[in-house]
């Protein structure tokens, strides 16, 4: 079948360095002393943990509830026993920690009960939610929950399935496609009964032969009518916004999502991942990594979620003079902080750092303006401007060279001849921005929290108000009352000017004794302590205004309360 | 009489644009001051007062009235007075009263075995970010609080702290990349500064 393909401008063709990890099969890993799971894996919100420490759990047991649409459950990867529910560091830049269920395998990896889902008797609605609680996201990197990609809201004209895995040095993806391309089919299947698209396209780079025979043999055994397209060679040609330009010609604005195109995509171990979960009734509890760079023993391994990564290394075999490990690839990867992080659902591949393979760079220059990056940004951006603007912290400007439109690829970098670091310049720059609209927002939510504060104490004061007035309006009744019953004459009294004042006084006489008796002893008991601290710290001055300003304050405020009240009332009369 | 006919055409002229100008000062009449409210939105409504003025839109007023200097926000940093004087046209002036340099974002924090439940405090934040009643244990939402620290004073038992936000997964940013000059090696984690307390 002929087909058009499209090109991206801009990208890079790179050393692959994928023959080292990707000629030996899939292995499974042994099972770690603990196992540390996140209960934040996915974008959105973090799970919700159910279980507490001492809980005896199974394997594929859910142990934190999804938390609204945007979030993904966390389950048990073996059978054992929860020992800690802590902050663990995470795989993170920062290396700080988040709350993870730390679980003990009893090593027997017994299952909970599983239960194959009968999709097409199921109304979309229900399978979604199937996926959401098993756990089913973005195995590609991204970790986006699945399920909220699985929408009928907007017809899905091309549903692309990203075997391209441009990166160099990752092979998770390729090894899978060879070693699993039936349940990659099938999972296709499944996505395909769940949102109808008018067609479906693979995409494989054409680095990777034996992973396209694969499939398409796959294809062919169960009678599927998919496309595997061979696309050239070239990074980011995985990337969502690249992938969709070559297999459809279409491009996705920045302010759109792939949906309003008609576009869907998944990854091929994503596709996986839905066929485990819907013929099997497996949550997500593992996932294929590659072991690679400067190691003894390059390959993928079938990892259980939350193993360390210190143990899961142990096992490649680092060489002595690895001095990092980047998690992802050598283009978009983070650098670790900690080895003690785990696996969690989007680590695709660990790559040991040593000089000679990954020279330090040259320090950096001056930029030239030569705008080698500007040829080399599959984004079509000016990466000088953006480089410029960012490291002068004028972020406005950054923004409207289009910095939201930087996937973070790093070709200009890596083209770069005065080898600036262009790519930590934007990730900070996007960091700033997003700072700067929460705290925007934050001021936001503070002055409209302010206003309707200083609303509420108006209204407060207009009801208060007008309570005494009413109760000085009754009194001033009664007392008109009494005088008359009591005959006697000649009493000019004036209600108006007198009497709310007495009734003031009269309610904090009698009201203030009665609330200050019931917790004196505790207050004096705190008085004393704040009192005795103040001493400790050599300021007795403060101690006394401060008891003094509490003894007044109450009389103080009902006095102003009932001036404040005076002219009230008499408007209301 | 080509004069009284160019009198004319002015006069209907004249009458049109007035018509015109008074019709449009009407239909788009602009509620409230649009200035002092472009200034209010760049001020970062903490409410604390520090500037001198009862919360961040008198401050605001009073600058667009030419009464008070730009530079008087603490909270808003450097980066606020500049844009101040972006927006206003003003000279830029360094932050009044700016000694240690712009502090880190605070929030307030109850030790809830020390409080009385006076309800002093939640009378002093502008925010309404204190939860609490009459003789119960009170508590500060983080995430509403401004840190403005006005409701330290008030507490008479001095339970309140105000202690800097923690970095989270949630609020880390990369750094600014920097050039190494030499390789340092690498530096003690620093204790967290202590949980301070501005003297009464
Ligand atoms: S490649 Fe580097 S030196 Fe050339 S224009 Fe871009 S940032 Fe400047
Ligand atoms: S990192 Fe951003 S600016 Fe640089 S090439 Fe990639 S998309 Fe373009
Ligand atoms: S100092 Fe700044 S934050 Fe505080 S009240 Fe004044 S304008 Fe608002
Ligand atoms: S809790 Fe305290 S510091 Fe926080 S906004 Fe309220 S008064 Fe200010």
């Amino acid at each position: 079948m002929l087909q058009t393909l499209f090109k991206f401008k801009g990208g890079l063709t790179l050393p692959h360095h994928k023959q080292e990890s990707a000629g030996t099969p899939i292995v499974a890993a042994p099972l770690p002393e603990q196992l540390v799971i996140p209960l934040s894996q996915s974008m959105g919100s973090a799970a919700t943990p159910v279980v507490a420490v001492g809980d005896k759990v199974l394997k594929g047991q859910l142990i934190g509830r999804a938390e609204g649409w945007i979030s993904a459950a966390v389950h048990a990867s073996t059978s054992g026993t929860v020992v800690a529910l802590e902050p663990r560091p995470t795989p993170h830049p920062s290396g700080l920690s988040s709350l993870a269920v730390v679980i003990a395998p009893d090593g027997e990896d017994r299952w909970i009960e599983r239960q194959r889902v009968d999709y097409q008797t199921l109304s979309p609605e229900a399978v979604r939610q199937c996926l959401q609680e098993a756990g089913v996201v973005g195995l590609g990197g991204a970790a986006f929950p699945s399920h909220a990609k699985i929408r009928a809201q907007h017809p899905v004209a091309d549903l692309l399935i990203n075997g391209a895995e441009c990166e160099p040095y990752i092979t998770c993806d390729d090894r899978l496609m060879r070693e699993r391309a039936d349940e990659i089919v099938a999972g296709i299947g499944v996505l395909r009964d769940l949102l109808e698209p008018e067609r479906i396209k693979i995409g494989v780079e054409d680095n990777k032969p034996e992973a396209i025979a694969a499939l398409r043999a796959a294809i062919a055994a169960a009678g599927e009518s998919f496309t595997v397209i061979v696309m050239p060679t070239r990074y980011p040609a995985g990337s969502l916004k690249q992938l969709a330009r070559v297999l459809t010609g279409k491009e996705i604005p920045v302010n759109k999502l792939p949906a309003d195109l008609g576009l869907q995509s998944f990854n091929v171990a994503t596709a996986q991942a839905i066929w485990r979960a819907i013929q099997h009734g497996e949550p997500v509890v593992r996932r294929v990594v590659t072991l690679t760079g400067n190691v003894e023993q390059p390959g993928n391994w079938e990892v259980p979620i939350g193993m360390p990564i210190r143990d899961l290394l142990a096992l490649a075999r680092p060489k002595d003079d690895t001095d990092g490990i980047l998690m992802g690839g050598p283009m978009m990867g983070i650098p670790l902080p900690t080895l003690d992080a785990p696996i969690v659902k989007a680590s695709n591949c660990l790559i040991a750092r040593s000089p000679a393979r990954f020279p330090a760079p040259s320090p950096e220059m001056p930029c030239i303006r030569c705008g080698a990056c500007a040829r080399a940004c599959p984004q079509e951006l000016q990466p000088y401007e953006l480089y410029w603007w960012s490291r002068a912290k004028q972020f406005d400007k950054a923004e409207a060279y289009s910095l939201a439109n930087c996937i973070e690829c790093g070709c200009c970098a890596y083209v770069c001849p005065a080898s600036i670091p262009l790519v930590q310049y934007f990730r900070f720059a996007k960091g700033e921005i997003r700072a700067r609209d929460r705290e925007q927002a934050a001021a936001e939510a503070a002055r409209s929290r302010f206003e309707f504060r200083q609303f509420r104490e108006a209204r407060e004061k207009a009801e208060k108000a007008e309570k005494l007035a009413k109760a000085a309006a009754a009194q001033a009744e009664k007392a008109a009352a009494a005088t008359k019953a009591s005959a006697a004459e000649n009493v000019p009294t004036n209600p108006e000017a007198s009497t709310p004042a007495n009734v003031v006084t009269t309610a904090s006489a009698s009201d203030l004794p009665d609330a200050q008796t019931a917790k004196q002893a505790l207050i004096a008991a705190a008085l004393e302590r704040a009192r005795a601290k103040k001493a400790g710290v050599g300021e007795g001055v403060a101690s006394t205004t401060v008891a003094n300003s509490t003894t007044d304050e109450a009389p103080a405020t009902l006095e102003t309360v009932a001036t404040a009240a005076a002219p009230e009332g008499e408007g209301g009369a | 009489m080509s004069f009284l006919a160019a009198i004319l055409v002015m006069s209907i002229g004249a009458l049109a644009l007035g018509l015109a100008l008074g019709y449009a000062a009407v239909r788009f009449r602009v509620e409230g001051d649009p200035i002092s409210d472009k200034v209010n939105a760049i001020l970062p409504q903490t409410q604390c007062g520090q500037c001198g003025y009862p919360g961040c839109k008198p401050y605001a007023e009073a600058i667009v009235k030419g009464e008070a200097e730009i530079n008087l926000c603490p909270p808003g940093g450097d980066e606020g007075v500049r844009k101040l004087a972006d927006l206003l046209g003003r000279d830029y002036k360094p932050l009044s009263g700016d000694e240690g340099g712009e502090k880190p974002k605070l929030t307030a924090v109850v030790r809830e075995a020390e409080c009385i439940g006076c309800t002093l405090c939640i009378q002093a934040c502008p925010v309404d970010a204190i939860i609490g009643a009459a003789k119960q244990m009170h508590t500060v939402a983080a995430s509403l609080c401004t840190g403005c620290e006005l409701c330290l004073k008030p507490c008479p038992v001095e339970c309140i702290d105000l202690v800097p936000v923690p970095e989270t997964l949630a609020n880390w940013k990369w750094a600014h990349p920097v050039i190494p000059l030499f390789s340092a090696p690498p530096r003690a984690e620093s204790d967290p500064p202590s949980p301070s307390r501005k003297a009464a």
